[in-house]
């Protein structure tokens, strides 16, 4: 990968993300709010993300989220978080990992992996919702 | 004395806390200054007949001859190379290629190492195999040390089933968790046997006894980049009756066992390292357990839920690692450097293959554990201010890491312990 920076490995966004992310979930008391959950993980590198959603008339009206894994892993779902507020449930699965990465203007190729794990986690907790729900 | 209370935030160190030594260390001045004459006036190729030429080459001899007083050998049995890494391949690719000329190519006979051994032996070994060579890796105990019962029994058996061990290689001190291997206990029991002993000194250079003759081994690594030298040098110290192949050919350079022209400052700086690194090093040593000691208490006594990994007793002096559970090491590291902390991790997160340290793994740590390490090592910069400065910073990184991991059940909960 090339250096375009000389203190930080990831892109800026990627910085900001891992350093202030937005909507995890701080309490698990928090989790009552919300009406669908998923969780992934990936083998090959121990990443585990939990995802909850608040999901009304459709659409997705509130996403909280943890994450065990790298910066980019936490910051990768932090971003998704951010992107799909306000979707609605067909707009939230037709998100990919691409989506997610070019929000984070990139990561390294070894990376990409991870990001994968944000738009899998919204699928499960889709998933989740709908079979609670038919 | 009343103290007031300050809010602490969340700022930048005015300077880098370096805590990462066993990677690389600074050149130190005098190491420096001893060796840029020979970048310029005193640039010449110690092989040309002219008196430019005799400088180096004189400088050259005298290195030579300082590093075996140091190393307590001949000055012939020094090589000169380009870093440890080229050390250790042409100790262990020397003697295989030895091997392969007198069976007509193929490769006949065992290499013995260990699991927590750096890649450059293992990969190198491995490679080995490719033309015929057995390859043993040698269990570790949960510290991390060598299984010696094991290591008998596999030469022993090995020499008897017509497999006989060319070599075992095995390192004085591990760079991921510190751990000090029993050379000389090593020796005996190769030499007993009859067989040759290769250890990569690299990252005990600067704190252990460097004298061969009383640990007994046949061949040692060492380089400069670990001990305050120039990257890009290293050495071989290797007995004089071993005949080993070279693995760079084009002149008669180092005894024709290293062709290219002498990288004579980094050799010089090599030299002067090595003897600053001997002078303070009783020490330096001593300074560096009490400040290492006081790390290691005061992490497991301000984060709850951490494991430290390597030995107690048979450690590195500048060696501190700690698994942090429920979280990741590439998080936590990122976060440090973004206070201006300098430190490393086993996790498969900041590696180009995604594979945990193996050497966590040898020494039976689960995957997750593995994740969630993070290597301080200390050098001469180190201090408690730093330490203290650290390992505040530190816990604030993993309460938010923890706060965001679902991997987190909380301080007490059982669980989290698997």
């Amino acid at each position: 990968m090339k250096v375009e920076n000389d203190d930080w490995f990831y892109t800026d966004e990627v910085k900001e993300h891992f350093m202030n992310p937005k909507n995890f979930l701080k309490d698990k008391k928090e989790v009552k709010n919300f009406n669908a959950y998923g969780k992934v993980g990936n083998m090959k590198c121990g990443d585990v993300m939990e995802l909850w959603l608040l999901i009304e008339k459709n659409k997705i009206k509130d996403a909280k989220w943890r994450t065990f894994g790298c910066a980019s892993a936490i910051a990768s779902t932090s971003a998704m978080s951010e992107m799909i507020k306000g979707m609605t449930l067909n707009e939230a699965l037709k998100l990919t990992a691409k989506d997610i990465m070019e929000k984070l203007k990139g990561l390294p190729a070894i990376k990409v992996h991870c990001s994968v794990l944000g738009d899998e986690a919204l699928r499960e907790a889709i998933k989740d919702y709908e079979s609670n729900n038919n | 004395m009343a103290t007031k209370k300050v809010t602490k935030k969340t700022k930048k160190h005015d300077k880098e806390i370096y805590f990462d030594y066993s990677a690389t260390t600074p050149t130190r001045k005098e190491v420096l200054n001893e060796a840029l004459p020979y970048f310029t006036e005193k640039f010449g190729n110690p092989s040309s007949f002219h008196k430019t030429g005799l400088v180096a080459k004189r400088v050259l001899q005298e290195s030579r001859e300082t590093i075996a007083k140091i190393l307590n050998c001949e000055p012939v049995e020094i090589i000169f190379t380009g870093s440890g890494t080229e050390s250790i391949n042409m100790a262990l690719k020397g003697i295989a290629f030895k091997n392969m000329i007198k069976n007509e190519g193929r490769g006949q006979g065992t290499f013995i190492t260990q699991k927590t051994e750096h890649h450059a032996t293992l990969e190198t070994l491995q490679w080995l195999t490719k033309f015929g060579f057995n390859t043993i890796e040698i269990d570790v105990d949960t510290e991390g040390i060598v299984n010696l019962k094991q290591l008998k029994k596999d030469i022993r058996k090995n020499n008897q089933e017509g497999q006989p061990v060319l070599l075992v290689s095995i390192m004085y001190a591990n760079n991921e968790i510190g751990t000090i291997q029993p050379i000389k206990e090593i020796s005996e029991i190769c030499h007993k046997e009859g067989v040759l002993l290769h250890t990569d000194g690299c990252q005990g250079a600067e704190y252990l006894d460097l004298d061969v003759t009383k640990l007994g081994v046949d061949m040692m690594t060492l380089n400069g980049s670990k001990v305050y030298g120039f990257k890009g040098t290293g050495l071989l110290f290797k007995k004089r009756k071993i005949l080993i192949e070279p693995l760079i050919h084009g002149g008669g350079h180092e005894d024709s066992l290293r062709a290219g022209t002498e990288n004579i400052p980094g050799i010089v700086a090599l030299a002067k390292a090595l003897t600053l690194a001997e002078k303070e090093k009783k020490k330096e040593s001593a300074r560096l357990n009490k400040l290492r000691n006081y790390m290691i208490k005061k992490i497991k006594k301000e984060i709850p839920r951490v494991l430290l990994n390597g030995s107690a007793k048979e450690r590195l002096p500048n060696n501190v690692n700690f698994s942090f559970e429920g979280i990741e090491g590439e998080s936590i590291l990122l976060r440090l450097n973004e206070v201006g902390v300098r430190v490393s991790t086993g996790s498969a997160c900041a590696s180009q293959s995604l594979e945990p340290s193996h050497v966590l793994l040898a020494i039976g740590l689960p995957h997750g554990l593995a994740h969630g390490s993070i290597r301080f090592s200390l050098g001469k910069d180190s201090t408690k201010q730093k330490i203290d400065f650290t390992v505040r910073e530190l816990k604030k990184s993993i309460k938010f890491l923890r706060m965001i991991s679902p991997e987190w059940k909380g301080a007490k909960n059982k669980e989290a312990k698997k």
